[in-house]
């Protein structure tokens, strides 16, 4: 494990998109970077910039007027780049799955790597599920440039 | 032999401390900044080698870049900002190394103009009144230390009898003050934030990522050092006392970046230019009459 390659484990900045939820996930993701939880120690930075960041947490489910800005804000951010789905309705719809305006989970429109249960989910879950995705980030890292991954493909066209 | 010494080593020396070291010591300081201001908010804090773990991190990450003078632009800031650092370290001249800093902000201010979003522009504008209201009172602080010691060198400084907060108490006063702006502190920090998701998305730096961005970091850090060390020459007999006010100086910013609110761009250019100047020119038309005495 190179130097960059730690450095990527302990610096991952998240930007969190909201994406048609019902507040509820946001509130538990806010919490985290609370006093109580405090997940900067872990060199966590809620930065609101897609260009900055390397997780991507969203909450909600798709539907078809914000698909395109969702897809968006995960080709703007450069690889190596983590999603991680936050709630029910971020990781299979929820209760608005079969909704006539959805499209269902996130997975829908971009990749996931870290599906996080729970309406809404605690912030140990939440965290939980971050640190995961740093697994998944450092395995991007190790890759980066080995696979024949285009960067910012287009992921999906509506 | 000695001659050569003299000659020589020491200037390397003195080159090699300010390109190698003084980023080290400012990722070090912007690490100790981090864990203080956690712990000020009941936090625990990242470790005080998180910077250098971001500056990593962004290193590595894929090079994106909006357009291709932007890169030109940030390689600017931070040539500069080491000039200035180097500048410094062989006590070169102060008012020739003042002007070298103002181009490493304007070549940051040219960058982050050269791209297309509207926040990345009202960053830059906001930097530029910034720049606007501070430096008068780092010209003043020049004019100042000149008729301290009639000489713009900063070797002069050290070779100058006393230290000289003595005669320029009101100008140290103003230097402080504008500190807060240069190291981006709240209640001046509204061009881009230190702290993530505030002031305009990051503002200036919105558009800058990956190895542009830990450049941005790194000229951050000489300038921090640069600026600590602009503190500390206000007492350079002997030097470390300087260097502990530079540094009671810092914890000063941290404890003001933690107690302020951000204020608006008029506020600040009126409190600037009516206590920085006002007070920096003071202490010169005191300077001027005692020596006309």
């Amino acid at each position: 494990m190179g130097l960059i390659n730690k450095a990527t484990i302990k610096s991952p900045w998240i930007v969190h998109f909201d994406c048609g939820s019902c507040n509820g996930c946001d509130i538990e993701t806010l919490a985290v970077l609370t006093p109580m939880y405090d997940v900067e120690r872990f060199g966590i930075i809620n930065v609101g910039n897609p260009k900055h960041a390397d997780v991507l947490v969203v909450t909600g489910c798709v539907n078809y007027r914000n698909a395109r800005v969702l897809e968006q804000i995960y080709n703007q951010m450069s690889e190596p780049k983590a999603v991680v789905a936050l709630g029910a309705c971020g990781c299979t719809g929820g209760i608005f799955q079969e909704c006539y305006n959805t499209l269902g989970g996130i997975d829908k429109v971009i990749p996931v790597d870290v599906y996080v249960p729970g309406c809404a989910p605690k912030p140990e879950a939440i965290i939980d599920g971050v640190v995961m995705a740093l697994s998944k980030l450092a395995e991007k890292q190790e890759n980066m440039g080995k696979s024949p991954v285009v960067a910012n493909e287009k992921v999906r066209s509506l | 032999m000695e001659d050569l010494l003299h000659q020589i080593t020491w200037p390397m020396l003195a080159i090699f401390a300010a390109i190698v070291v003084a980023p080290l010591l400012g990722g070090l300081l912007t690490g100790l900044d981090r864990k203080l201001t956690a712990r000020m908010q009941g936090r625990f804090g990242p470790p005080i080698l998180q910077p250098f773990f971001d500056f990593f991190k962004l290193i590595g990450k894929e090079r994106i870049t909006v357009n291709s003078t932007q890169t030109l632009y940030v390689l600017g800031a931070l040539f500069f900002a080491v000039t200035s650092l180097v500048m410094l370290a062989l006590g070169h001249d102060l008012l020739m190394l003042v002007f070298v800093l103002a181009f490493s902000n304007i070549s940051l201010i040219m960058g982050a103009m050269s791209v297309r979003s509207p926040f990345s522009k009202i960053g830059a504008q906001r930097e530029i009144i910034q720049m606007m209201a501070y430096e008068p009172v780092i010209l003043l602080m020049v004019v100042g230390i000149y008729l301290v010691t009639k000489s713009f060198m900063i070797q002069d400084i050290f070779t100058y009898g006393s230290p000289l907060l003595y005669k320029l108490p009101l100008v140290f006063a103003a230097f402080l003050y504008i500190l807060t702006i240069k190291l981006r502190k709240s209640p001046f920090d509204f061009s881009t934030s230190h702290h993530g998701h505030q002031e305009l998305i990051k503002g200036l730096t919105i558009e800058f990522s990956g190895v542009q961005l830990a450049l941005i970091e790194l000229t951050h850090w000489y300038e921090t050092v640069l600026l600590l060390c602009l503190v500390a020459l206000f007492f350079a007999q002997p030097i470390w006392v300087g260097i502990i006010i530079a540094l009671v100086a810092f914890v000063l910013e941290i404890i003001i970046d933690n107690i302020c609110a951000r204020t608006t761009w008029k506020f600040m250019l009126q409190l600037t230019w009516g206590f920085g100047i006002g007070a920096a020119i003071t202490n010169i038309v005191w300077l001027y009459l005692a020596m006309g005495r």
